[in-house]
């Protein structure tokens, strides 16, 4: 199977902070990649060097074959077009309605009409179940409409690769199903590459093809999620079991 | 052996001493055969009485160095982790000066409350170092170095801003119109009543305080001169300009702070968009058009204010306050005025949103930004006032 992302020990640091000590990971075309780890361990981080939002101090980031890193400002912009982010908080413009935040991006990269546009609207928000959101307001919706309405723009132009930076956190455990349902069906559906940030475990064993933990700037263990469950990886072992005690200082 | 307070007041000599008890809790020492000691607590170990508590159990040291001390806390009723606290620095004080400690009637919940202590981690030194007080050296230094970075970035901003207009410039279509007029109608019409109000009154106040000079020397028709002058040589740009610093400067340094919080920005990237482009070129390009404008009107409203003054207060009719002002006034200096005030609009709308731009956090960072914003945009107007004096009056 060919990798469509791949890190090659890239490091990173914000002062003197280091957030990436050589990290290396590949992620499968066509498959779901969660990555996981603790808070504020640097997943996020990850997440946006894949998409160029922040450049590595060291090391390559390939995107089908491409290291971004190496690109100008025109050449990353056309390799964005692979992506769609659902970020955090779905960073939905809070001066637009929702049909217009999921329209954007098909203004923007598209030469479709006004009326082809608003269809494609309709059908993104229908995947999402947001049937009828359109002229919603952003500060109108709850968090998990707001996630979904990101989904919504995040897979409006139909990209190969989305992002979701933690997709479930702060969600209620219903809410948290339907949208690890919805990221699985998505993914099933338009056939795409997903890479998933998350410390949600149970949601992970879910939607995940592969899972991949990050600890100390590095991956130290990957593979299905069954392997990752047999990990013998202490540092595995305590994230998995969610143990206070154990190689992982938590305070 | 139990000592009740009123006891203790009349045995303080000797072993025995009772603390005054602050929550309810009592504390006798006594000597034992063979070298050793008795420390007997009772009541409550807890937090209200913690500072009593350690003092009294230091104090022990003072009364009595035996070989062996039994501590009794039979009588104890209530032990907290403060309670606790106090008996671990007791056998911490014990074994540093080589002392045998045993407990007496230690229960297994007395025993669990003392297992809460970690005292590893009492003794492990804090993540965040104690604040440091810098000196006055540090302080200076470290204030200039966050001045010259923040001109650093500053100029890198007018850089890239630059070059977006560049891109811009190619690419027309990427500006957005709507945009641009949008913000003229905030920061132009939307301005208009409160320039137009200050305006009014300090042209207003100009002519009142100036006709109180001029009259004795019979010099009433030159306030009218000298409104206009100051208003559009001066007055007039700056005026405007202190108020659109704090009226737009601020609303766009806080849009785009709130924005790079909440990742809109970023999502704005990762869709392809140029922030700068989409965000600040029409902010600065609206701010640029207006502003002029607003100055004019100003201007407007002040000689008008004055005109007010010399009507009803000197005795002037308006034609001629109109024809003195129309006299002093060459098309030259409305002009400088304009450009001057242009000039403004761009320091403003360009720091308030670079000020956005680099926004990291949260809240906080947005409040900071957004006073930045205004600060700036002021102290950037009066530079730039002083370099038009300069170069104004040696160029023309």
């Amino acid at each position: 199977m060919d990798d469509i992302i791949e890190l090659i020990d890239v490091h990173k640091s914000f002062g003197k902070q280091k957030v990436l000590d050589g990290l290396s990971l590949k992620v499968p075309r066509g498959r779901t990649t969660v990555i996981i780890g603790l808070s504020g361990g640097g997943k996020s981080v990850v997440l946006k060097h894949m998409i160029g939002l922040i450049k590595p101090d060291q090391g390559q980031v390939l995107v089908a074959g491409q290291d971004i890193t190496q690109l100008d400002d025109r050449e990353l912009n056309q390799a964005r077009r692979r992506f769609g982010m659902l970020f955090q908080d779905a960073a939905l413009f809070d001066s637009m309605n929702v049909g217009d935040n999921v329209a954007f991006p098909l203004r923007e990269h598209s030469k479709l009409n006004e009326k082809d546009i608003m269809k494609l609207v309709t059908e993104k928000l229908a995947m999402v179940g947001l049937t009828g959101a359109e002229v919603k307001m952003p500060s109108q919706l709850s968090g998990g409409m707001r996630k979904r309405a990101g989904l919504a723009r995040a897979i409006a132009l139909e990209p190969e690769i989305i992002l979701f930076d933690e997709p479930t956190t702060g969600l209620d455990p219903l809410l948290t199903d339907a949208i690890n349902r919805l990221i699985k069906d998505t993914q099933e559906r338009l056939n795409i590459t997903a890479v998933v940030i998350s410390h949600d475990l149970a949601g992970a064993y879910r939607i995940a093809h592969n899972i991949a933990m990050l600890y100390q700037g590095r991956i130290v263990a990957s593979g299905t999620p069954d392997e990752i469950r047999a990990s013998q990886d202490p540092v595995v072992q305590q994230f998995i079991h969610g143990r206070a005690e154990g190689p992982i200082e938590v305070l | 052996m139990h000592l009740t307070r009123p006891a203790w007041r009349r045995r303080l000599s000797g072993l025995h001493k009772k603390a005054p008890s602050a929550g309810g809790y009592s504390l006798s020492l006594t000597a034992e055969p063979g070298g050793g000691a008795r420390l007997v607590l009772a009541g409550r170990l807890d937090l209200g009485g913690l500072e009593q508590i350690e003092g009294d159990l230091g104090g022990v040291w003072e009364q009595t160095s035996p070989k062996r001390l039994v501590v009794d806390l039979s009588g104890v009723t209530y032990l907290d982790s403060a309670g606790a606290l106090a008996l671990g620095q007791l056998e911490q004080q014990a074994a540093a000066r080589g002392v045998e400690l045993a407990y007496q009637g230690l229960g297994p919940a007395a025993q669990g409350i003392k297992g809460l202590l970690d005292w590893q981690g009492l003794a492990r030194q804090p993540l965040i170092p104690a604040q440091r007080y810098a000196g006055l050296l540090d302080q200076l230094g470290e204030t200039w170095l966050a001045v010259v970075r923040d001109v650093y970035l500053v100029i890198a901003f007018l850089g890239e801003f630059l070059a977006a207009c560049g891109r811009a410039a190619v690419n027309p279509k990427l500006l957005r119109v709507s945009e641009v007029l949008l913000y003229m109608e905030q920061v132009g019409v939307n301005g208009l009543p409160i320039v137009g109000l200050i305006s009014f009154l300090l042209g207003l106040i100009m002519a009142f305080m100036s006709s109180l000079q001029l009259k004795p020397f019979g010099a009433n028709i030159y306030v009218a001169n000298l409104v206009a002058l100051a208003m559009v040589k001066e007055l007039g740009p700056i005026m405007t300009a202190v108020l659109v610093a704090g009226r737009s400067g601020s609303a766009f340094a806080a849009e785009i702070g709130t924005m790079k919080v909440n990742e809109e920005v970023d999502a704005l990237v990762v869709m392809g968009y140029d922030p700068l482009v989409f965000l600040a070129l029409p902010k600065v390009l609206a701010a640029v058009l207006t502003v002029p404008i607003l100055t004019l009107f100003s201007d407007l409203m002040a000689i008008t204010g004055g005109l007010v003054v010399g009507v009803a207060g000197m005795g002037l009719t308006a034609g001629s306050y109109i024809d003195q002002t129309i006299k002093s006034l060459n098309s030259g200096d409305i002009l400088t005025g304009m450009l001057k005030s242009a000039t403004f609009a761009l320091l403003i709308a360009g720091i308030g949103c670079q000020r956005g731009f680099m926004v990291r956090g949260g809240a906080q960072a947005v409040g900071t930004a957004t006073t930045s914003a205004v600060v700036s945009a002021m102290f950037l107007i009066i530079v730039a006032d002083s370099i038009f004096a300069v170069v104004l009056h040696y160029a023309g």
